[in-house]
């Protein structure tokens, strides 16, 4: 199955990353090359809609990371929309919930980030 | 004997058939449906881990995985072919006792590169009922399994 990977940018200067299908070791390069075209692009400040993912391992969760160690090399953010219980779990049972910011919805994310200006 | 035996080349590419087979079998084995997803994530991390190693140290050898329900588990084997030494040889752990864990926001380290091998033994050990990963000389087992709760169809 092939992961559909597109973003756009937000007039806040927010890129919202919209992810669809199973990340695993076969498709997740297809997300870091997607992130670090992003940071090569300037766009430090990153949300990851995973509302559409059915699958995420840990190659998924290992992409995630070093997306969030490239944007914090610059000063910039990961944070993620997730409501997905099967995928929160990885989340928890990593300890990564307390690494990434995660919302309930991209307009959560927004709202957040509006009022932390 | 397994109910399933299943060898395949080690290509990322079919580790999502190796977690499409593991999750048939262990329907018709009588596992929980809430349990399908949690045997799904934790075998498919095993098979990510035991490509990965042969990718490194044996392209052409095949990666086995051995699928047996018995006596109310649901056991599930998953063995690379290569020695433990060297597919440890990085200094990451073979056993969840080993692992790092993440502390706070900042601890990022242990999940990059090589840590991402440790990140899925992390998550079979979350996931897996029980798990015993062993390493001998021929390579690393990593046995899981889980209750059976349904008397398994054979």
């Amino acid at each position: 199955m092939d992961l559909k990977v597109n973003d756009y940018t937000t007039d806040d200067g927010l890129t919202v990353i919209t992810v669809e299908g199973e990340i695993d070791v076969y498709t997740a390069p297809k997300l870091r090359e997607k992130l670090i075209d992003l940071v090569n692009k300037g766009k430090f400040h990153l949300l990851v809609d995973m509302e559409k993912v059915e699958f995420l391992d840990s190659t998924g969760l290992g992409v995630l990371v070093g997306g969030l160690k490239r944007v914090r090399a610059h000063d910039g953010s990961l944070e993620l929309v997730c409501t997905q219980e099967r995928i929160l779990k990885i989340f928890r049972i990593t300890g990564l919930t307390k690494v990434f910011g995660i919302h309930d919805s991209i307009a959560d994310a927004e709202e957040k980030r509006k009022g932390a200006k | 004997m397994a109910t399933v035996e299943l060898s395949f080349s080690a290509l990322p590419v079919h580790v999502r058939t190796a977690r499409l087979i593991v999750t048939a079998v262990a329907r018709r084995s009588g596992i929980d449906e809430d349990l399908l997803d949690e045997v799904r994530l934790a075998v498919g991390e095993a098979c990510s881990r035991a490509v990965e190693a042969h990718r490194l140290h044996c392209p052409d050898e095949p990666v086995r995985m051995e699928m047996t329900a018995a006596e109310r588990r649901f056991e599930v084997i998953v063995n690379d072919s290569v020695p433990g030494d060297d597919s440890s040889g990085t200094g990451r752990p073979t056993t969840p006792a080993d692992l790092p864990k993440v502390t706070g926001p900042d601890d990022l380290e242990f999940a990059l590169g090589d840590g991402a091998a440790d990140l899925g033994l992390a998550v079979i050990a979350g996931l897996a009922d029980d798990v015993d990963i062993s390493t001998t000389p021929k390579g690393v087992q990593i046995r899981m399994s889980w209750p059976v709760e349904a008397a398994p169809t054979t």
